[in-house]
């Protein structure tokens, strides 16, 4: 139920996010998720997409500088305090989240999570009878 | 390997005797050839028979860049203009280059050092080697080229740039010894890497780096990423061109042909010698050379002199890594920044590449003083923190070093340029009036 997430450093220039998002978009490559985390310099995109290992050869040959971390995806049902519910399980379970990001469509709501321990986080979620997405299956929502 | 037995290992003595010998003939030669050293020795009321022995040099007036370029371009030849038979000349990124003439004869003594070196550093007449310094007005190429040839071995003038190139000749020609400068064999270790070629169908074993000041650390660095034995070749075009010195097996200084080229450290504040094995300017005097001879001349590199026998069994003083140049010191907020105290500490931590930029300016009266770095691919992460982590480690080592705070900008892989020739380390944008 891991979902390989690609890091890629970018500087604060202008036009970096357009050139990678082109190189993806020309190599057929899709992306399902990404977020961006920035200071004064450089920023980390990091996103999820289609075709993980197409994505860093890509990336690779026009020396970007990637990292692939695996990450959680948790299906919520999108209405109040069902977040709230999940959160207290990790939190109970004292696992620490690097960071996470969300998407919600409709009912349903997507939540991204880097977890400190991400095997232990997998496990407490699914005995709480929390529902994890595949890769497969994100790639095509 | 030792190509000049009987002057390599010379007794100090002996060696004081032929160097007192040839000092009198150079300064006689300069004197009636040249009005720019007549000149100056009269000013100073000297005359040639007041050098009797290198405790003299000292009487003598000193020589420096600037003199060069007021006696552009041939107003410091000492024979007529029939006499030389190649000219070299410096880049001159200030102002006018500098020109240097060379007479066969000194072409001779030229091919006869560069000999040295390359026995010093393990190349014999069986070897292959690979001259990636620029050819042309720039000494590096034909310098190590000429004495390659001296010694009998293959020349493979590959001259600098077309680093693709570089690499498939060296691998296919089994190239033994690389010369270039420290960061261009950087870069080509970078790209051997990529290029995919398994090392072992590589023959390189040795690697001649000269005309920029490197450290400790880079060596390292070199040895690590071409899987070779690095030694320091020291030289300037002002004295004749690489292969002033070299370093032997034992890397333990840069062994200097004094017989040709004789060296003295001074303060360079009070120009007064320093003692043996303290740090100061390095100045030499070419005891031999006819077309252009230098009298005390100014290196601005600062380093220091060591008389003790080498375990190489070479008597020829050893000088130690230059420190630095005494103009490429940039006054910081201050304090006084060499760049090569920024380079040690960027090559003593391992999440970063041995790539950097210094850039200087001044914001609102006040230098800012920032370093590019880049970090290695292994290092990147999906965790800010771990990169800012990086990022405070990286400055507080600087900082504790030079004693100024540097503003370091991580930038992405392979942003910053890769030298061809002689890395550019430094943009000042100051602006001072």
């Amino acid at each position: 139920m891991l979902i390989k997430q690609l890091s890629i450093f970018l500087e604060n220039k202008r036009g970096r996010f357009t050139e990678v998002a082109k190189l993806l978009g020309e190599a057929g490559v899709n992306m399902s998720a990404f977020t961006v985390s920035e200071n004064s310099d450089f920023g980390i995109l990091r996103l999820i997409v289609s075709d993980t290992d197409k994505a860093i050869e890509v990336l690779q040959s026009r020396r970007y500088a990637v990292s692939v971390t695996d990450v959680v995806c948790l299906y919520c049902p999108n209405q109040p305090g069902a977040l709230a519910k999940a959160m207290d399980i990790i939190t109970n379970a004292t696992i620490f989240i690097e960071y996470m990001y969300a998407f919600s469509q409709g009912d349903s709501a997507h939540v991204i999570i880097r977890p400190d321990d991400v095997e232990k986080c997998t496990e407490v979620l699914k005995e709480n009878k929390l529902t994890l997405i595949a890769a497969s299956d994100l790639y095509k929502l | 390997m030792i190509w000049n037995k009987t002057i390599e290992c010379m007794r100090r003595e002996e060696m004081q005797k032929l160097q007192s010998v040839r000092l009198k003939r150079v300064v006689e030669h300069a004197y009636h050839n040249t009005s720019f050293y007549r000149g100056r020795m009269q000013e100073m009321g000297l005359t040639p028979d007041d050098i009797e022995s290198i405790d003299d040099i000292t009487k003598l007036p000193f020589t420096v860049k600037q003199d060069l370029r007021d006696n552009y371009p041939f107003g410091l030849m000492a024979v007529p203009m029939s006499e030389i038979v190649r000219l070299h000349a410096s880049s001159g990124t200030t102002g006018k280059p500098i020109v240097v003439g060379y007479t066969r004869k000194d072409l001779s003594i030229w091919s006869e050092a560069v000999a040295r070196c390359l026995y010093a550093a393990g190349v014999t007449r069986n070897d292959a080697v690979q001259v990636s310094y620029g050819y042309g007005l720039f000494t590096g190429g034909l310098g190590l080229h000429g004495g390659v040839e001296n010694i009998g071995g293959t020349v493979i003038p590959m001259s600098s740039g077309n680093t693709q190139k570089q690499i498939q000749l060296m691998h296919d020609f089994g190239a033994k010894a690389l010369a270039c400068t420290p960061s261009y064999a950087l870069f080509l270790g970078e790209t051997i890497k990529e290029s995919g070629i398994p090392r072992k169908e590589f023959q390189l074993k040795i690697g001649l780096f000269g005309a920029e000041p490197w450290t400790e650390n880079m060596r390292r660095e070199i040895e690590e990423s071409l899987g070779i034995k690095a030694y320091d070749i020291y030289g300037l075009t002002e004295i004749i061109g690489p292969g002033v010195g070299c370093e032997c097996k034992c890397q333990h200084g840069t062994h200097l042909w004094e017989d040709h080229f004789l060296p003295e450290i001074i303060d360079p504040n009070t120009l007064q010698p320093v003692k043996p094995g303290e740090p100061g300017e390095l100045v030499f005097t070419t005891l031999t050379k006819e077309g252009m001879p230098m009298i005390r001349y100014r290196t601005r590199d600062l380093t220091s002199l060591h008389y003790e026998k080498c375990d190489c069994g070479r008597t020829a003083v050893r000088m130690d890594r230059i420190l630095g140049r005494s103009d490429d010191m940039l006054i910081i907020r201050g304090v006084n920044v060499f760049p090569s105290q920024v380079e040690s500490v960027i090559l003593e931590t391992p999440e970063f590449e041995p790539h950097y930029l210094i850039i200087v300016d001044r914001v609102n009266n006040t230098d800012t003083f920032q370093i590019q770095v880049e970090v290695r691919p292994e290092y990147y992460t999906d965790e800010m923190n771990k990169i800012l982590a990086l990022k405070k480690k990286i400055t507080a080592q600087i900082q504790s070093v030079i004693g100024i705070q540097p503003e370091i900008k991580i930038v992405e892989p392979h942003s910053i340029e890769r030298s061809m020739g002689k890395a550019k380390h430094v943009i000042d944008n100051r602006k001072l009036v």
